[in-house]
């Protein structure tokens, strides 16, 4: 019979040679390198610094403010307002003679912001909205998912174009028209995967001991939504953009001498049969290649964050 | 002739990770309806070397070695060739009967299919043999359960089910991999009964994986101990519950806690599984033991006998010194 | 170990409604009796094994003991207070004394936080105002208590195996220092070598820390090992309630003895001579269970009585309670 030999144990703890606290191996540390194998998603997260990085640096390139005309481009762009590095024009000029490299950044500038604001603004309130009712549970839950209904019933586009018609056309009322309904969508992802962790026995664990809901939601529930409010958040904000640039498109966005890339692609097409595609294709070039980067960086995100990670 | 033979089988996965060694030159034999308990903890491997016989490893997977099974080289068989032994020669249940069992088709068709499909008969001639072997394993009123799905039934009844299906071609060999450790122990009591009545009537061999040594005290002639994807000790299991040589077996023994003892403390094996990802030197149990010469972490020992028939040990340390 | 009485369950009942899938949304809902009328005392420094089936109502017990599941009737007296009739507040002030360790060990930690921070979670919950030295320094006392080494405080649960995950799950258990711990199947997802190292490490706590245990479990071996009294459970109901050797060397009700019997012993010599009771058939429905003795639609013992008459949960013997009409 073998007796379990104390000195045995001794030794094997010998074994584990530090004996300062060794830094754990998060999940978040586990994600981050399977992110950075991702190589598209990786690529895109650089593009995307580039492009905001060209935002802010690039207006100290500019010769031609964003609000300067050019009396010699205007009303002959096709002619003389082609992208020329000389002329300073480095994108060219649209029908008025304003400078499209500087009317670019100031787009990018501009939807940037109503994308990254409009999709805080929507991941805050849609992840406490939908893990407190996802936790609550019972009546309240069902109370707090029927307005989540009844608002995601009403046709968006409608509302937003009927809200800046009649307030005016700004650039806060845009946040407040977008922000107002972007938030549903998270809060019904976030009460699904709330419901999901409702159940697990941690959180049963933190019940027993007495920790109060509040403090449960904070700190054992959101931190392990994070994962899939980030994934969800990088797909929101190409959405928010793409509503934006479609208001835009329509004339209803923001005001001039604000610009945003919807408002650019919409003057480049309307002057497509002039000869003058550098007006259409420099806004749409930024536009494109952002969201694409948006959307690999939510994939990337997205399997970098697997659960099954165990 | 055994009815099967294992020879210097391993079985390594490729992982992400680097190379993993699941099974370390296993060697047994089986004789014609003998049951062969294999025992061992998580990491021990004894899952992947069934499924290295049966063709079932995931695609990473690569076994070498031999496994004769009637004389045949099964090893690394093309699917087509095994799917000609798969079932006829040998049949294998799994633990958890529900995710065996698909849960959208009805019991008669899925034990229909494996009639139909190795045995050419009709379909309901086939179904009609499906009744009668479940009534053998005691399903009460077959003729109108088969036409039920398998959650209408209760996890014991569902074990039934596979094990009837397994049953049903009269395969020589059957292969049960933890098939209770989902059960109830009274319904285990019944499905292990229930399984030896039918090996004493169809006389089939059985390899049977387990971790619980009550289980397989009552179950088995001849019992294999793994480890770390290796072989520990093998022989006749009453010899190994009586005389265990080996000091995982004998730890093993001491840290299960028997019903009809009053013992005051169990007796513990220090330290956890092993970690399959790190390539094993020497022998993988020696981290742990409390006999670890220094040849043990170094030197892998090889299977030698004792001095009963058929009792193998894998150890550097002799066994005078165990007990 | 003194005679005071720490818990006292009385009657305790707990229902749950339920709907089968194909029910038209306005049928009433079926009644699942989990627990029916359960009813024990526990002294302090006694061990209370629980055992039972699947579906016999073990964990809802526990739960409802602890109020993670509400209980439709009944007493849970801790301490002389009935904890039923507690709100949050006041039941908050008791769960200091009372906690519990799961069956998952991996599932019931946060992946999100490290050790050191999930084992000081009940102190800085209870007792917020704790300066952050003596929280380390608590923590890192129970780690040691439980064979955990100091330096791996800062790791994640993911990166320990189950067996040491279990370990913490004691540790966060301990550092309030509580009277009584739940523990509800907490070997079961564990290797056979581990149990027997976890099961030594309760035993030896509850010796040095004069712990209070419930231990719930599927495997009567362990339950026997470490119990001084044991209760079975079939289907929501108890059935015997005795001295754990007692239970062995007399099981007076046919369930019991059913179940004896079938816990299989690492002895070839005695399992090959066994002489093995086996109980045919399935499980009754919980929404439909039989009338009289839950038991007796699979009981050989079953006479005419049985399906009219529910026996009375009462002492056979010293120390010894059996529902059973034929219990001697």
């Amino acid at each position: 019979m073998i007796v379990a030999n104390k000195n045995k144990i001794v030794e094997m703890a010998n074994n584990i040679s530090e004996n300062e606290p060794s830094t754990g191996r998060s999940l978040w540390n586990d994600a981050r390198t399977r992110f950075i194998h991702n190589k598209a998603a990786t690529v895109s997260l650089f593009v995307l610094i580039a492009i905001v990085a060209f935002s802010f640096i690039g207006p100290y390139f500019a010769v031609w403010s964003n609000e300067q005309i050019d009396w010699n481009a205007m009303g002959s762009a096709a002619k003389v307002g082609m992208p020329s590095i000389q002329s300073g024009h480095f994108f060219g000029t649209d029908d008025l003679g304003r400078d499209i490299y500087s009317r670019v950044i100031q787009g990018t500038q501009i939807s940037l912001m109503v994308g990254i604001l409009g999709a805080t603004v929507a991941v805050i309130v849609g992840t406490l909205y939908g893990a407190t009712s996802g936790y609550l549970g019972g009546r309240v839950d069902q109370i707090m998912m029927r307005i989540v209904d009844i608002l995601m019933s009403i046709p968006y586009m409608f509302v937003l174009i009927l809200l800046l018609v009649v307030f005016g056309r700004s650039i806060g009322m845009l946040f407040i028209g977008i922000g107002l309904l972007s938030w549903l969508d998270m809060s019904r992802i976030v009460r699904g995967q709330t419901l999901n962790l409702k159940n697990k026995e941690f959180i049963e664990a933190a019940k027993v001991i007495g920790v109060s809901d509040f403090k449960i939601i904070m700190r054992h529930i959101v931190p392990n939504l994070l994962g899939i409010v980030a994934v969800y958040a990088t797909l929101l904000v190409p959405g928010i953009i793409l509503t934006e640039s479609f208001i835009s498109f329509l004339g209803l966005g923001v005001q001039e001498p604000l610009t945003s890339w919807g408002a650019l692609i919409s003057e480049g097409a309307g002057t497509i049969s002039y000869d003058t595609e550098w007006q259409l294709l420099f806004p749409l070039a930024f536009f494109v290649v952002s969201l694409f980067c948006f959307y690999f960086i939510g994939d990337g995100l997205r399997d970098a964050l697997d659960p099954k990670d165990r | 002739m055994s009815l099967l033979e294992v020879n210097n089988l391993q079985v390594q996965f490729d992982t992400t990770d680097g190379i993993v060694s699941a099974v370390n030159n296993v060697n047994f034999s089986l004789e014609e309806g003998k049951i062969l308990a294999i025992v061992g903890e998580s990491g021990s491997g004894k899952s992947q070397t069934v499924f290295a016989m049966t063709g079932l490893l995931d695609n990473n997977g690569s076994a070498t070695g031999s496994v004769k099974f009637d004389g045949q080289e099964i090893l690394n068989l093309s699917n087509n060739e095994l799917n000609l032994i798969r079932a006829e020669k040998i049949a294998m249940i799994f633990q958890d009967p529900m995710t065996s069992l698909n849960p959208y088709v009805r019991v008669s068709e899925q034990m229909a299919e494996v009639l139909v499909h190795h045995k050419g008969i009709s379909k309901s001639e086939a179904i009609q043999q499906s009744i009668i072997m479940l009534d053998a394993v005691k399903i009460p009123e077959a003729k109108n359960r088969i036409r039920m799905y398998p959650h209408e039934f209760s996890g014991g009844m569902r074990q039934r089910v596979m094990i009837a299906m397994s049953l049903l071609c009269h395969p020589k060999l059957l292969i049960a991999d933890e098939p209770t450790t989902a059960l109830d122990v009274t319904v285990q009591a019944q499905i292990m009964h229930l399984m030896s009545e039918i090996q004493n009537e169809f006389g089939m061999s059985i390899i049977l994986i387990t971790h619980d040594l009550g289980v397989v005290a009552g179950n088995s002639d001849e019992m294999l101990v793994m480890y770390g994807g290796a072989v520990m000790e093998i022989g006749k299991t009453e010899h190994l519950y009586k005389n265990p040589t080996h000091p995982y077996t004998q730890g093993l023994m001491s840290a299960v806690p028997r019903l009809d003892d009053a013992n005051e403390k169990l007796i513990t094996i220090p330290g956890n599984p092993p970690n399959m990802m790190l390539k094993p030197v020497g022998c993988p149990f020696s981290p742990r033991c409390n006999f670890a010469i220094n040849s043990c972490s170094t030197v892998t020992p090889n299977l030698t006998k004792i001095t009963e028939n058929d009792h193998f040990r894998a150890c550097h340390v002799p066994i005078e010194e165990l007990l | 170990m003194n005679n005071e009485i720490l818990l006292k369950v009385e009657n305790l009942k707990v229902n749950f409604n339920v709907s089968s899938e194909d029910d038209m949304p306005w049928t009433k809902q079926k009644k699942l009796q989990a627990v029916n009328d359960v009813s024990f005392d526990l002294n302090q420094g006694e061990t209370l094994g629980i055992v039972g089936e699947s579906g016999c109502g073990k964990s809802t017990l526990a739960r409802a003991i602890v109020k993670m599941v509400p209980a439709n009737s009944g007493k849970v007296i801790w301490l002389g207070n009935d904890l039923l009739t507690l709100n949050k507040s006041q039941m908050r002030q008791h769960r200091k004394q009372i906690q519990m360790i799961f069956q998952d060990p991996l599932a019931s930690l946060n992946p999100r936080m490290n050790i050191g921070e999930i084992i000081a979670e009940p102190l800085r919950t209870h007792y917020p105002k704790t300066p952050e030295t003596d929280v380390k320094l608590r923590v890192s006392d129970v780690m040691e208590k439980v064979g955990l080494l100091d330096n791996l405080v800062n790791r994640y649960p993911h990166e320990f195996s189950g067996g040491q995950c279990q370990r913490i799950g004691i540790a966060r258990a301990l550092i309030l220092k509580p009277k009584l711990i739940i523990c509800d199947e907490p070997v079961s997802a564990l290797d056979v070598s581990i149990q027997a190292q976890v099961v030594n490490l309760l035993m030896e706590l509850q010796e040095e820390m004069g712990l209070t245990l419930i231990f719930i479990a599927h495997d009567l071996s362990i339950v026997k090992h470490i119990s001084t009294k044991i209760m079975v459970l079939y289907l929501g109901n108890m059935v015997e309630l005795a001295n754990s050797n007692d239970i062995y060397e007399n099981p007076r009700h046919p369930y019991t003895q059913a179940l004896i019997s079938a816990v299989p012993i690492p002895d070839p010599m005695i399992e090959k001579n066994k002489e093995l009771i086996l109980i045919e058939g399935d499980l009754p429905s919980p929404v439909n269970p039989p009338s009289g003795c839950v038991f007796r639609t699979r009981c050989q013992k079953v006479q005419e009585i049985c399906s009219k008459e529910k026996p009375e949960f009462k002492e056979a013997a010293a120390n010894h309670k059996v529902a059973c009409h034929f219990s001697d």
